[in-house]
């Protein structure tokens, strides 16, 4: 039933917005697309758990909210265990008929709560095989407070404190394979998507929605901290897409699969662009352009190269 | 009307996971943690027996079973978690969240001494690290009151005036591990005394909706609060705790009308007050010590009195001054110390009581029994007898370190 669910956009552009317009998010940020993307596919009343991040302060400064759902915020690192409680009260309660139907429940967090902080609850979670939906919006920093590494951070960029310095260009280190470490879990879904992909997108989230515990990792460029113009989001999203630094996989109940941009890539191995295209438009990676530099844009080539050929293999697409 | 009740042999922690059960909790999340941990083993003996329909989430940490635990209340369920020492203290981020929501969660805590060093006996330094979170603070003495003061917890946090949430605080080991005849009341009783957790109303566009995360009437929990409009949400809570004292009151007296047991006004205990002219001032198992050599005293003609305090948050000024008022000299037994503060939390909580009086007490802070150490009664009557001196000569030293090597 899901499965072939194919997204009219038609239909769907009728469809309600469930995340308002009036939010503060900043202009050019990818996370309000997103989020509407992810709504836009879900097909029961939904409960949203938002960890602390941009999205939950962008979105309900009292005395106002965004939110034509119902919403909670909790802390930082614990919106998966806040989701557990709340399903566990919406089973206890709907068995007994004290609540009329049964919703789904969303977690929404960042690369600093997924990755990071509210990595532990999240685990948990899943090992208990909870009937959530995590959605991680990872702009690959700490951007409410100010554009801070996290485990999300890709290796060389420039954040406040992992500065392109003398000694050390950026980050040192490579982001955490975090759709990896979820999958580890025997969790039966989980996928990439991009907001420069939105039917692609919206098909991951409603199986998202049905077959949990899932995980979607979507990529949420950030022009503030990643240091683009405003118009140039999408453009960036579907970039990382084509040069394989954010390959469009999926995987379902124990197969791995290619989707959309990536699996055209996969056929067609001359699509694949250099990584040098994504990372040139970005501030945060322009140190990397000096002569002194270079051999770390060459280390990111090299580990995208090799995640690309476990993807391949993975999916049985290697030549 | 009275219940017919059953006698049987619990330990505090099994008294306290009997009274859970009953209560017909919607929503339990726990973790493991010395000495609250057979209360986490006994409520999943009744899940996987099936005695209960409870929600059992086996959390990974102390953090989760709270941050599950805020997350059920939400929802609009009964929600119970229980830990001790460094699991509050894992927690305890969201223990000023769990209040500040409003939501009504009940907690047992079972008291052990804070790390470092690392010690899992009694002190009372872990529930006092929380004690100005906005949680309603209730000290038992036994196993029997703990299993009491569960149940009445529900209705105190539920109750429409209060909506905050609630900490059951025992003794670890002196009443956790240790067997008790305790009165049991029927399944029946205590469910129908609790009733089912009904959400309050709030007024949204002008139409009364349930305070839940309910598709139906969409509400948010937990927005970004500033300057503008935080410290009103503060008052709030402030607020609905100058409630809770009648609301313990009236639950506590309903409740002794079913079980035949009271505790005081289930806010103080008194014992020989009435014409006391020296009393101990305290909290939980040691208070039962102190009203035994308080008879001890009496057979010696000396006028003691002891003074338990069962509700510490919110804190019974008011009725503490009115109680001590004409007491000469007044020790304060606190099994934690404030490091660095002029004495510890209790002394600090009933030396301010006593300042409005027109006769001030003396009064002297008794620190003991901190990492379990043992309390005896041979101690206590060392206490009694240095607030005698104090009748005397005034003490110099307004805290004493008790049984502890110099």
């Amino acid at each position: 039933m899901t499965e072939r669910w194919v997204p009219n956009l038609k239909q769907l552009a009728k469809k309600p917005e469930l995340l308002s317009p009036g939010h503060r998010l900043c202009a050019g940020c990818a996370a309000g697309t997103i989020i509407r993307q992810v709504l836009k596919a879900v097909d029961d009343p939904v409960v949203i758990v938002n960890a602390t991040g941009c999205l939950e302060v962008a979105t309900t400064i009292f005395p106002y909210t965004a939110w034509r759902v119902p919403w909670i915020h909790n802390a930082f690192e614990n919106a998966a265990a806040t989701a557990a409680g709340i399903v566990a009260a919406r089973d206890k309660m709907h068995h007994e008929g004290r609540i009329k139907q049964k919703y789904r429940v969303l977690v929404i967090g960042g690369d600093g709560s997924t990755y990071d902080i509210g990595l532990q609850a999240i685990s948990g979670a899943f090992e208990r095989g909870e009937d959530i939906t995590y959605l991680l919006y990872d702009n690959e920093a700490y951007m409410n407070t100010g554009i801070q590494r996290s485990g999300g951070t890709p290796h060389g960029a420039w954040t406040t404190t992992t500065p392109a310095g003398k000694v050390i260009p950026g980050k040192e280190l490579y982001k955490k394979p975090i759709l990896d470490i979820f999958v580890a879990h025997g969790i039966p879904y989980a996928a990439t998507a991009t907001p420069s992909r939105p039917i692609d997108l919206m098909k991951k989230a409603r199986k998202a929605f049905h077959k949990t515990p899932s995980f979607l990792h979507t990529l949420t460029p950030c022009n503030r901290g990643w240091r683009f113009p405003t118009n140039l989001t999408i453009k960036i999203a579907q970039l990382a897409v084509e040069t394989c630094i954010f390959p469009l996989v999926e995987y379902e109940d124990g197969q791995w699969r290619l989707t959309d941009t990536s699996l055209t890539i996969a056929k067609n191995p001359q699509k694949k662009k250099p990584i040098e295209e994504y990372l040139k438009l970005q501030g945060r990676f322009k140190h990397l352009f000096t002569p002194e530099n270079r051999h770390v844009i060459k280390e990111i080539q090299e580990d995208v190269d090799r995640r690309w050929q476990q993807i391949l293999e993975r999916t049985g697409l290697k030549p | 009307m009275m219940a017919e009740q059953q006698v049987l042999a619990l330990n505090g922690d099994e008294a306290v996971a009997l009274a859970v059960k009953q209560c017909n909790v919607d929503v339990v999340a726990a973790y493991p943690i010395t000495p609250q941990t057979i209360i986490v083993e006994r409520f999943s003996e009744y899940v996987h027996d099936g005695e209960v329909k409870t929600k059992f989430i086996r959390v990974e940490s102390e953090h989760s079973a709270l941050s599950a635990c805020v997350g059920a209340a939400a929802a609009g369920a009964r929600a119970f978690t229980a830990t001790a020492a460094n699991g509050l203290a894992l927690m305890h981020e969201i223990v000023y969240i769990a209040a500040s929501l409003r939501t009504p969660v009940v907690m047992a805590i079972v008291n052990r001494a804070l790390s470092g060093p690392i010690n899992i006996h009694c002190d009372h330094a872990d529930s006092m690290a929380e004690r100005d979170s906005g949680w309603v603070q209730l000290y038992t003495e036994d196993a029997q009151e703990a299993y009491d003061t569960v149940i009445q917890a529900f209705r105190i946090a539920e109750h429409p005036d209060v909506q905050l949430p609630v900490m059951v605080m025992l003794d670890g080991f002196l009443v956790s591990h240790t067997l008790q005849n305790v009165k049991v009341l029927p399944d029946k009783t205590v469910a129908e005394f609790v009733g089912q957790r009904k959400p309050v109303n709030i007024e949204l566009f002008g139409e009364q909706v349930p305070l839940m995360l309910n598709p139906e009437k969409p509400v948010t929990f937990g927005p970004l609060d500033l300057y503008d409009y935080y410290y009103e949400h503060k008052m709030q809570q402030i607020h609905a705790m100058t409630k809770v004292p009648e609301v313990v009151r009236q639950v506590h007296d309903e409740y002794a009308k079913i079980s035949g047991r009271s505790y005081g006004d289930g806010i103080l205990q008194p014992y020989m007050m009435e014409d006391a002219e020296i009393a101990l001032v305290g909290l939980s198992s040691t208070m039962g010590t102190v009203r035994t050599m308080v008879d001890k005293l009496r057979d010696r003609g000396i006028k003691a009195g002891a003074l338990r305090i069962k509700m510490f948050r919110p804190f019974p000024h008011k009725q503490v001054a009115e109680t001590l008022q004409n007491v000469k000299a007044v020790g304060v037994l606190d099994r934690s110390a404030s490091i660095g503060a002029q004495g510890g939390p209790v002394f600090m909580e009933v030396r301010t009581a006593l300042y409005d009086l027109p006769e001030k007490p003396v009064t002297v802070d008794f620190i003991y029994g901190l990492g379990g150490r043992d309390a005896p009664p041979t101690q206590i009557e060392q206490i009694f007898q240095k607030l005698r001196e104090a009748l005397e000569k005034k003490p110099e030293k307004t805290t004493m370190y008790i049984g502890v090597r110099t």
